[in-house]
């Protein structure tokens, strides 16, 4: 049985965690990506594991179609109806004994988040893996104001542990395989508590079992605990977070105060909507029948679980992407990943290479839109988004709530084309390249090849760029110099648009 | 909060005060931009179409489809009728090496008493670090859930809190046939939202690594299921 052992909290200060900011245009980053065998051996892996895995589990249920069909359906009522649901969801939370906040931004949001770990006079907080507190870049806001975020999901935390960056949805280590994973165990636990076990194996039970004596104490002594949420249900207040490795019942579970922040585009109306959303969600991501663990709860229950819990509304750019007649399917999203474990250019370049928390092709349209693709001054990273793609499709067929995804990069091309930004924009050419690269002429690559892996060099083991190979000029050169930098500020995409003349002139 | 300074990163400034959040202000405008962005283009009025199975085919033999959906998940399973159940109990929990078994309040699960384990009550409530240190613990469930495999929790008198069956590290959940159902949208249908819920699906796993599934993170790394049917 684990016993709580008293180990130290903190070894040292952690040093601020990356972020995506400044990131080379996708053609760059992808180049790097594929110079990287290993990066790229795991993927295909990793990749093609999955998919056989999904496609049984989604042969297996006669009504798969009917599913996807009402899993949008759902998912554009919500849309449609998004004010009325949203005070529906506020009305009924409060009722159960939550307390709901509206965050514009990501500014906003942290500052929330920040308030009310202070007001239980915490300095740690534990965290369930959550693209929404990514987005905002939160455990960077938490760590300014003082306060130590651990993230408990397996790969939130090798990735954390490792001062890299995540690169799929689900599985955010993906570019990691197990002797990697154990080296950064190794290195990396006893500075922030209990040590790695002596003599730890790369055998993926034994990982395994390392996190979990590692996070055990924290767990335990935990006050508050910050999760997202998968869905949440307009009518009840009922808030649902889908999970297999129990980390997130513990976080959800053991803590005084639970803060969940939610994108406003996770709403269901109704509670028997969550039957269609748990039958196409494990199915799609994970390819189980059903995930291990999922945890829903009401506001607050007596003797059972937080005896507070608050619930962050964000919007951070999602009323721009509603606006768009097309664009706005994106936020249909129940980020199952699916399109990435299927996507042939995702196998090949990574998450990385797309420079934001939203890989893949689902990335490659939700960032572009998120930052606001109708600007003339958009910046070079995300206008190279739209073109990182080759239209074959298989994202949409692989949706499971219908996001025509190649029709979203086709119109997104347009508009940067009607902006002047089209492929005649050396940035979008260099794009299409990188693209047509990934399919098999790496002797073209040049250059790339001699530069270093972007997850095991040019990130020390301290979060800080370790020395940047004298190959790597202009924007590769560009992004390392701003990483360097002292924590950047956490701000909006928006307001860091604006400050940067769209990442044109660095900080 | 005045004491909080940063201790991070060698900065010793003190914390800046946050701005006063203007929440109903936030709300106002995040409703308005939402209204305007829907002003002009509210897509069509969808119906959802629920014409997906919402009930189980037919003939399906729901104790055997779910007894073979939990093994697929390396999950134990044992059935029993009333007649041999304390012997299958006891079969269950000499195969897990327990003895000390943490049940709800009540009496629901009393008649494990019988396997010859010592039952320790939740009653007043073990704190985190007695549960920790339990070898196991056994409830009963609300619903379960046949195609999948999953057995759904609900906090009610013969499960307990939630916190009982995350901690120990072997979970025995005994099902009874009233409380199967053959899918999913059965299951949603039969469960209380107001109460909260733990849906399970086999034991803790991770695909974190190489995607390779591995039993057993944080959660018990056993589950066993008792089946009276
Ligand atoms: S776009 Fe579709 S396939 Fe991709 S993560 Fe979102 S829901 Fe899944």
């Amino acid at each position: 049985m684990t016993s709580v052992q008293p180990y130290p909290r903190a070894v040292e200060p952690r040093p601020p965690e990356p972020t995506f900011l400044g990131m080379p245009p996708f053609p760059e980053a992808a180049r790097t990506a594929l110079s990287d065998a290993q990066l790229r051996a795991n993927l295909r892996k990793a990749t093609h594991t999955i998919r056989a895995r999904r496609q049984a589990v989604v042969d297996e249920l006669p009504d798969w179609e009917r599913l996807r069909a009402a899993g949008a359906a759902i998912k554009d009522d919500v849309l449609a109806h998004l004010p009325r649901y949203l005070e529906q969801l506020e009305a009924s939370v409060t009722a159960a004994g939550g307390t709901v906040h509206w965050a514009r931004d990501a500014d906003e949001a942290n500052a929330i988040v920040v308030d009310i770990v202070r007001a239980h006079g915490v300095d740690e907080v534990v965290k369930i893996k959550s693209m929404a507190t990514q987005e905002i870049d939160l455990n960077n806001a938490l760590g300014r104001a003082g306060i130590a975020a651990w993230e408990t999901d397996l790969a939130e935390m090798i990735v954390q542990l490792g001062h890299d960056l995540p690169s799929h949805l689900l599985v955010p280590a993906i570019h990691k395989n197990r002797r990697e994973i154990r080296d950064v165990f190794v290195a990396e636990m006893g500075r922030v508590g209990r040590p790695a076990p002596a003599g730890l194996t790369e055998r993926p039970a034994d990982l395994a079992e390392a996190a979990r004596l590692h996070l055990r104490e924290k767990f335990l002594s935990a006050k508050v605990a910050i999760s997202g949420g998968n869905f949440a249900v307009a009518e009840t207040g009922t808030v649902c977070v889908v999970e297999s490795e129990g980390n997130g019942r513990m976080c959800l579970t053991l803590p005084d105060v639970l803060v969940t922040v939610l994108g406003i585009e996770k709403l269901v109306p109704r509670w028997e909507d969550l039957e269609v959303f748990l039958q196409l969600l494990p199915r799609s991501s994970t390819g189980e029948r059903m995930n291990p663990y999922t945890s829903m709860w009401t506001g607050v229950t007596d003797g059972d679980g937080p005896r507070h819990f608050h619930l962050v509304l964000l919007d951070n750019g999602r009323s721009d992407v509603l606006a768009d007649p097309v664009g706005r399917q994106a936020l249909r999203c129940i980020r199952c990943s699916a399109c990435l474990n299927v996507c042939p250019v995702y196998e090949r370049v990574g998450g990385h290479a797309y420079g934001s928390v939203y890989p893949g092709p689902i990335g490659a349209i939700l960032t572009p839109q998120l930052r606001g693709l109708n600007q003339h001054d958009v910046d070079a990273q995300t206008a190279s988004l739209p073109y990182a793609s080759t239209l074959c499709g298989a994202c949409f067929e692989a949706c499971p709530v219908l996001i025509d995804i190649p029709q979203i990069l086709t119109r997104q091309r347009a508009q940067l084309t009607d902006l002047g930004r089209g492929p005649a924009h050396h940035a979008e050419k260099a794009a299409m390249r990188a693209v047509d690269w990934a399919f098999g002429q790496p002797w073209r690559l040049g250059l790339a090849q001699h530069a270093a892996s972007f997850s095991r060099h040019v990130v020390g083991r301290k979060g800080r760029i370790g020395k940047v190979p004298r190959l790597l000029g202009g924007p590769l050169g560009r992004w390392t110099a701003a990483r360097d930098a002292p924590a950047p500020p956490s701000e909006s995409f928006r307001s860091w648009h604006k400050r940067t003349a769209g990442g044109l002139e660095e900080p | 909060m005045s004491k909080l300074t940063w201790r991070r990163g060698g900065h010793t400034a003190p914390v800046a005060k946050p701005e006063p959040v203007e929440r109903g202000a936030s709300k106002a405008e995040m409703l308005g931009r939402l209204r305007d962005a829907l002003a002009d283009n509210r897509p069509p009025r969808a119906e959802v179409d629920r014409s997906y199975r919402r009930e189980r085919d037919a003939g399906t033999d729901l104790v055997g489809r779910f007894a073979e959906r939990v093994a697929d998940y390396r999950a134990r399973v044992l059935r029993a009728d009333s007649s041999d159940l304390v012997e299958t109990a006891a079969a269950l929990l000499r195969e897990a090496g327990v003895r000390r078994l943490v049940v709800p309040p009540g009496e629901r699960l009393a008649w494990l008493a019988a396997t010859g384990v010592e039952l320790v009550y939740d009653d007043p409530p073990l704190t985190v670090t007695q549960l920790d240190a339990a070898e196991g613990v056994a409830t009963e469930c609300a619903v379960a859930v046949a195609e999948t495999g999953t057995i759904v929790l609900d906090g009610g008198p013969d499960q307990g809190r939630r916190a009982l069956s995350l901690l120990p590290d072997y979970h025995l959940c005994v099902v009874r046939a009233e409380q199967l159902v053959g899918t999913v949208p059965e299951a949603v249908a039969r469960l209380d939202p107001y109460r909260p819920q733990t849906w399970i699906s086999g034991p803790s796993a991770t695909s974190d690594i190489e995607l390779d599934r591995v039993e057993g993170v944080h959660g018990p790394r056993r589950l066993h299921v008792l089946l009276l049917a």
